[in-house]
């Protein structure tokens, strides 16, 4: 039996709760996500795109989900935000599930920006939402899981014309005190020719207590359109993290995703960008640094099918101790999608015997003029380039050190966000030198805004 | 009278169970310059790699004691600490490592070892700066990565910058000049003749002659076949130039 069938009951028990704390919109999408549960289990290791990773066994487990929306206490957690230099004041934060915007937030949005919950937005742009929820995403069990249960989630859209002139950090944040299963969605909605730069930043409060986040997020690009998206997960070892997050590009836009893996425990992130106009631009990437029991997955599939459109993926990962890690990566290319430039590469560092890590980069070509390539090595530190550093006087732990973060470089470069490159360099480094991630330490921990309670 | 900086004796070593060094012996005093010169395949490499601890090599028997100390039990670090430095025939890149973090990791490394304090942000600038100007080290290359994009002229002047910085006291050259045109040749010997003392001692390793016109040893030593075989003064490496390797192989190759 599939692990969907406890979410099944769930549902059809507690629909009537579930549904009255959404929109109409939201609500909609239901019935067709759970035919699709009934019809299709979720996938297990071994099925194709999934070598490592099950997602039947990641959902197994009964974490328990806040279904009558009852408030947890949050201001203990405000200690915890995420703030990083030169980024931004315009915060959100999404405290288990729930959305809160800062004060700032509210009060200096740029017009022609909306930023708010799921619910709201089906009020304020109904048209918009009910064009685009739930219609950009894929149709997987993992998918639908999530839309069966979704009962609030972040809107974001930019206006034709408006750039967002500050990044926008929202920090998501598990602070439970009983295990937890927190539904994420997320819709961005970016008009013709507006511009914007996303942080998204995974934490967890409580790193003995077990938490499962099904998180999906929808992208539309509309022509000229520009989205930067980061994402950095710093959560616990007794996290899991099922992410999987679509976008579609229209004529002349540019997409940046970048997605850094620095701590955590089980975690699958599912990229799929489906270029559909021409003259596109697409940089996806990303780091995973994965030590102890750590499972962490990649699975990217960029599908091209205008013409003179570029793609770049460049994926790296450094498994220590018992961890693995697995990067599977596909480019396709459709018909007519001449002079088509994609590029996909995946570097991995193996740090320990115990390491494992499973890479299978794929390409799928359909056309002729286009030129695509793709390139995968895992290997180990260079011994050469240890003994040279040792013979200098650099005692090995720190050449190991300094080496691992090296070989991180120029992922942190694909990071146009200077503050936040900074900031990535100094976690990073945190990382490899083996001292636990906290916000609270970083030297860039300047500020703190206030948090409001949120709109729904 | 002079120490003894380090002393050999009967060193056996060699890379995955093949022999290479056979028995070699030699004492350098403080203040000396020693080549050791040989054909290709003598084992001149494997003994400066030995010297500074490279894990590839597994020494199997005999002794090296560097200023009373005993050199084998020392981890690389250690070794670099008290006061070996190895100027690599082929210099490593580490790309993502800037040169100016790697110097500062080593400079603070060894301030550690001695119980010293790390050096500030402007005196570790101004020591970069002064020992620049040594070899005549392009500012920029500083804030590149290690070696990543040097020329070979470039790269052989920046081991002579990292040896300047971080003064050893034994220092083995091994093949310096390869790759080297005549000036660059020069600058790199002009630098580690300034920085020659009389209790620091050099080990210059080398095929030719060429680069014992511009550093002039006190002592030229041939290694064949993992073995010192001959040993003498400066007009030794003047007679291999003149004849060559053979004679030298001719006689050794006799007595066995």
């Amino acid at each position: 039996m599939s692990a969907s069938q406890q979410y099944i009951d769930l549902y059809r028990t507690h629909a009537d709760t579930i549904c009255s704390h959404s929109s109409g919109i939201m609500n909609s999408r239901r019935a067709g996500a759970l035919d699709l549960l009934m019809s299709t289990p979720l996938p297990r290791r071994g099925d194709e795109g999934y070598a490592r990773f099950s997602i039947d066994d990641a959902f197994a487990p009964d974490y328990g989900i806040n279904l009558t929306r009852a408030p947890y206490e949050a201001d203990d957690s405000l200690a915890f935000t995420c703030l990083i230099p030169k980024v931004s004041s315009l915060m959100a934060t999404v405290i288990n599930d729930s959305l809160r915007l800062s004060s700032n937030l509210r009060r200096s949005i740029p017009d022609g920006v909306t930023v708010c919950t799921l619910a709201e937005a089906s009020e304020r742009m109904p048209e918009i939402v009910e064009k685009f929820y739930g219609r950009i995403a894929r149709q997987t069990p993992q998918v639908a899981l999530n839309t069966l249960l979704a009962q609030e989630g972040l809107f974001i859209h930019v206006a034709k014309g408006v750039n967002l002139n500050r990044p926008l950090q929202i920090t998501n944040l598990l602070a439970t005190d009983t295990d937890f299963m927190a539904v994420r969605r997320v819709l961005v909605v970016m008009e013709e020719n507006s511009a914007a730069e996303i942080l998204v930043c995974d934490h967890t409060r409580n790193p003995e207590k077990k938490y499962l986040v099904s998180q999906v997020i929808e992208m539309h690009l509309a022509a000229g359109a520009s989205l930067a998206w980061y994402d950095l997960e710093e959560s616990s070892e007794n996290t899991t993290r099922i992410s999987s997050l679509y976008a579609t590009q229209d004529s002349g836009s540019n997409l940046t995703v970048n997605n850094n893996t620095l701590t955590g425990g089980s975690t699958r992130n599912e990229f799929d960008i489906a270029s559909e106009g021409d003259s596109t631009s697409t940089e996806l990437s990303g780091m995973v640094i994965a030590s102890g029991h750590q499972i962490t997955d990649n699975s990217t599939l960029v599908t091209h099918s205008g013409r003179h459109s570029s793609s770049h993926q460049l994926f790296k990962y450094v498994v220590d101790d018992e961890a693995s890690g697995a990067f599977e990566g596909l480019i396709r290319v459709m018909e007519g999608a001449e002079f088509t430039e994609a590029l996909q590469t995946n570097r991995n560092l193996l740090a320990s015997q115990g390491a494992k890590m499973h890479t299978q980069p794929q390409l799928l070509i359909n056309c002729d003029e286009v030129k695509c390539s793709h390139g995968a090595t895992t290997g180990q530190l260079d011994a050469a380039a240890l003994f040279y550093m040792r013979q200098r006087g650099i005692p090995a732990e720190e050449a190991r050190t300094m080496l691992m973060q090296a070989f991180m470089s120029d992922v942190i470069e694909t990071v146009k966000l200077e503050g936040l490159r900074d900031r990535l360099r100094y976690l990073v480094e945190k990382r490899f030198s083996g001292r636990r991630v906290l916000c609270a330490e970083c030297p860039a921990h300047t500020t703190t805004d206030t948090v409001e309670g949120g709109d729904a | 009278m002079s120490q003894i900086l380090l002393d050999v004796k009967d060193l056996h070593a060699g890379i995955e169970g093949k022999e290479i060094l056979k028995g070699i012996n030699l004492t350098i005093n403080e203040g000396e310059v020693h080549a050791i010169m040989g054909p290709n395949g003598s084992g001149k490499s494997t003994l400066s790699g030995v010297l500074a601890g490279d894990p590839r090599f597994n020494v199997s028997s005999g002794s090296a004691t560097f200023h009373g100390t005993d050199l084998l039990a020392l981890s690389p670090e250690d070794r670099s600490h008290e006061g070996l430095f190895l100027s690599f025939q082929y210099p490593v890149e580490i790309p993502g490592v800037s040169m100016v973090n790697f110097m500062r990791a080593a400079v603070n490394a060894k301030r550690k070892y001695l119980h010293e304090p790390d050096l500030s942000a402007s005196e570790f600038l101004k020591l970069m700066r002064q020992k620049r100007a040594v070899v005549g080290l392009d500012n920029k290359l500083a804030s590149r990565s290690v070696n990543e994009g040097f020329s070979g002229g470039e790269k052989k002047r920046n081991e002579i910058f990292q040896m300047a910085v971080l003064e050893p006291r034994l220092s083995i050259l091994d093949e310096t000049d390869s790759g080297l045109d005549i000036d660059a040749l020069r600058t790199v010997a002009e630098g580690v003749n300034t920085l020659r003392t009389e209790h620091n001692s050099t080990i210059v390793i080398t095929h030719y002659q060429r680069l014992l016109d511009y550093i002039k040893p006190d002592f030229v030593h041939i290694l064949y076949k993992g073995r010192i075989v001959y040993s003498g003064g400066p007009e030794l490496a003047l007679e291999l130039e003149e004849k060559g390797y053979d004679w030298i192989k001719e006689q050794v190759d006799a007595q066995q």
